[in-house]
């Protein structure tokens, strides 16, 4: 359960302030699937962020289950982050150095998993995503769709409850696109949450829920079917 | 392991940066162990010539006294009686061996060869007391000598050369002294004497001291050279010599210029603080040029958080603690650390095995080519290398736990 109540956050681009959102209030609940829409600049990101706790907010408060986030050390966020939150972002953001396979186990290492059975979960998730057959293959090795597919993979690498995607097809090709698509109503119907942020309505529409910002404010919350 | 195989791409990503770095700390390590192995060489070095003249013994010689006493006025010259000495043992407990010793120059003459040295007549503890042991096939002077006031010599193994030629038999031999013939017992063995109050001893010949008077009848002793129970006796060993010497030739007992000590083991004490503060000294010198190569490295971990802000953000991202970052960098500063400093040490110690092998040629050689690597020196090394690693990985590694996840995921 997320609960966001007039958060804003506030950034300081030298001496001025530039307000990235702007008392956002929205509950989104377990297993909901949501698009966030609007144009570059409209805080979507910023609201990622904050909501994946990389960021905290400057005002307004956000429960994470209930839990006030705000005041949370920064081991506890890191916790969070590792166990509760799955990212997928625009540039992939894998180890250019590491294997898939090493990539996607990352976040099992920092749970301090066994490398035997993190080896074998993250070789269920690449066969998960279509890519059991690329495990020792670097990301430069690996085209666009097959990186965030790995990065996917990733994101579900300790059964997070919430899967957070920025512009996640937004270096893809449209084929590639709809199979990340794809992907995410998978996990939907799965039962996790996925909050899907974009400026592509196609995709918005595959989603149960838009939520529409601009300049840092929400101007709609509609249901979609 | 993760992180090892990380640090070994990284190495190779930086390949002539990472060289350069491992160089310094090498260059680093290897002034340590090389200072501090001289340092160390040098200092037995010294010990052992200032043992050469023996170990823990006190030397004593007769001034004058410098306070009226008992009737007698300031300025009297004290002479000693050989009569007198056994006084020592008898009342001083602290007092473990004593010999009287006198000295004149004489002629010794071996076939054709003439030459003018001191002769010293001495007791046979002599040769104990002052670190003169007999090369193989020779022997000091024993009490039968005494005795039987034999006419018996030994050579300083520079005499010996001399007179007999280098490294010539001589043991057997005969060499008049004065025209009296005498019959070589032994030589000395060659030793480091960097410290003496006659000549060197490797210049000298000994003889017993009943023969000496025999031959030239002095009235009183040159010199008594003692040596304590103990080192801790030592000062309850002088102040008896004093004592007794003072109840004897009635002199003030505190009148401490009517005999002039040469304490050995004072001077010892005093020399062992000198060889300490010079081996500090080199080691500060080394411990100041591996600093230096610590920054180096400090300066690379910090270029390399600034290459890898991405991935930082990556790893914060899927749940990274900032333990986690803080160990990574100082994993790797510490690994760079260890590479260098192995390869120092490995250069240093060759080196001083090296330096080890050249034939000394001149005297003064011998203080600075033979350096000496302990284990000790070997964990001041290793600890200091351990604390400048975690000191130029520490810092960059709190700069990296503290990247922003936000700022770090868009750096490209």
């Amino acid at each position: 359960m997320i609960e966001l109540e007039k958060v804003s956050k506030v950034y300081r681009m030298g001496t001025v302030p530039v307000v990235a959102l702007d008392g956002v209030s929205v509950e989104i609940a377990a297993g909901e699937f949501v698009s966030v829409l609007g144009p570059s600049g409209s805080g979507k990101s910023t609201l990622m962020h904050l909501i994946g706790c990389l960021d905290t907010p400057s005002g307004g408060t956000y429960r994470l289950d209930g839990r006030r986030v705000e005041g949370l050390k920064r081991n506890d966020l890191a916790e969070i982050r590792n166990r509760k939150i799955g990212f997928v972002f625009q540039n992939f953001n894998l180890l250019g150095y590491a294997t898939a396979l090493e990539n996607v186990e990352l976040p099992m290492v920092y749970k301090k998993m066994r490398g035997r059975e993190r080896k074998s979960k993250a070789l269920e998730l690449l066969g998960l995503v279509g890519l059991g057959d690329r495990a020792v293959h670097r990301p430069s090795e690996l085209s666009g769709g097959q990186r965030q597919r790995v990065a996917l993979a990733r994101a579900l690498a300790n059964d997070p409850e919430i899967i957070l995607a920025d512009e996640p097809t937004g270096n893809l090709d449209s084929q590639s696109g709809r199979e990340i698509v794809q992907l995410f109503r998978k996990l939907h119907q799965a039962g996790k949450t996925v909050i899907v942020v974009t400026h592509d309505k196609t995709i918005a529409a595959e989603t149960r829920r838009v939520l529409n910002l601009f300049d840092g404010k929400l101007v709609s919350d509609s249901p979609n079917h | 392991m993760h992180l090892i195989i990380q640090f070994f791409r990284e190495l190779s990503k930086e390949k002539m940066r990472m060289f350069l770095t491992v160089s310094a700390i090498a260059w680093g390590a290897a002034n340590v162990v090389l200072l501090l192995s001289v340092g160390e060489g040098l200092g037995r070095q010294m010990r052992r010539g200032f043992h050469g003249m023996g170990e823990n013994i006190m030397i004593a010689f007769p001034g004058q006294t410098t306070k009226p006493y008992a009737g007698f006025g300031a300025g009297r010259s004290i002479r000693v009686r050989e009569d007198d000495l056994p006084l020592l043992e008898r009342r001083v407990p602290e007092i473990a061996q004593y010999s009287a010793e006198w000295i004149r120059d004489v002629d010794l003459k071996v076939g054709e060869k003439i030459q003018r040295e001191d002769a010293l007549g001495v007791y046979p503890v002599y040769g104990e007391l002052r670190n003169i042991l007999p090369e193989s096939g020779g022997r000091f002077i024993d009490k039968l000598d005494m005795d039987r006031r034999r006419r018996v010599i030994v050579l300083g193994n520079e005499l010996r050369d001399d007179l007999f030629g280098a490294g010539a038999e001589a043991v057997g031999r005969t060499i008049m002294v004065n025209n009296i013939p005498f019959t070589v017992v032994g030589v000395m063995q060659k030793k480091m004497q960097t410290s003496c109050y006659s000549g060197h001893d490797k210049d000298d010949s000994f003889i017993p001291s009943t023969t000496f008077q025999t031959m030239f009848s002095p009235e009183y002793v040159r010199n008594v050279v003692f040596r304590p129970r103990s080192v801790a006796e030592a000062p309850a060993a002088k102040e008896g010599f004093y004592r007794v010497m003072a109840s004897r030739y009635r002199f003030h007992p505190e009148d401490k210029e009517t005999f002039w000590v040469w304490d050995t083991i004072e001077m010892g004490a005093i020399a062992g603080k000198v060889f300490i503060g010079i081996e500090l000294f080199l080691g500060v010198i080394g411990a100041l040029t591996l600093l230096v190569g610590g920054i180096g490295v400090a300066n690379i971990m910090y270029v390399i958080v600034k290459e890898r802000t991405r991935e930082i953000g990556i790893k914060i991202a899927v749940g990274a603690r900032p333990s986690v970052i803080i160990v990574q960098f100082v994993l790797e500063s510490l690994l760079t650390v260890a590479i260098g400093g192995a390869l120092g040490i490995g250069l240093a110690l060759s080196l001083v095995k090296g330096i080890n092998l050249i034939p000394i040629s001149h005297e003064a050689m011998e203080f600075l080519t033979r350096p000496v690597f302990s284990s000790l020196l070997a964990l001041v090394c290793i600890s200091l290398l351990g604390v400048i690693g975690l000191l130029s990985g520490v810092f960059p590694a709190r700069r990296a736990s503290t990247v922003d996840p936000v700022e770090a995921l868009r750096y490209e």
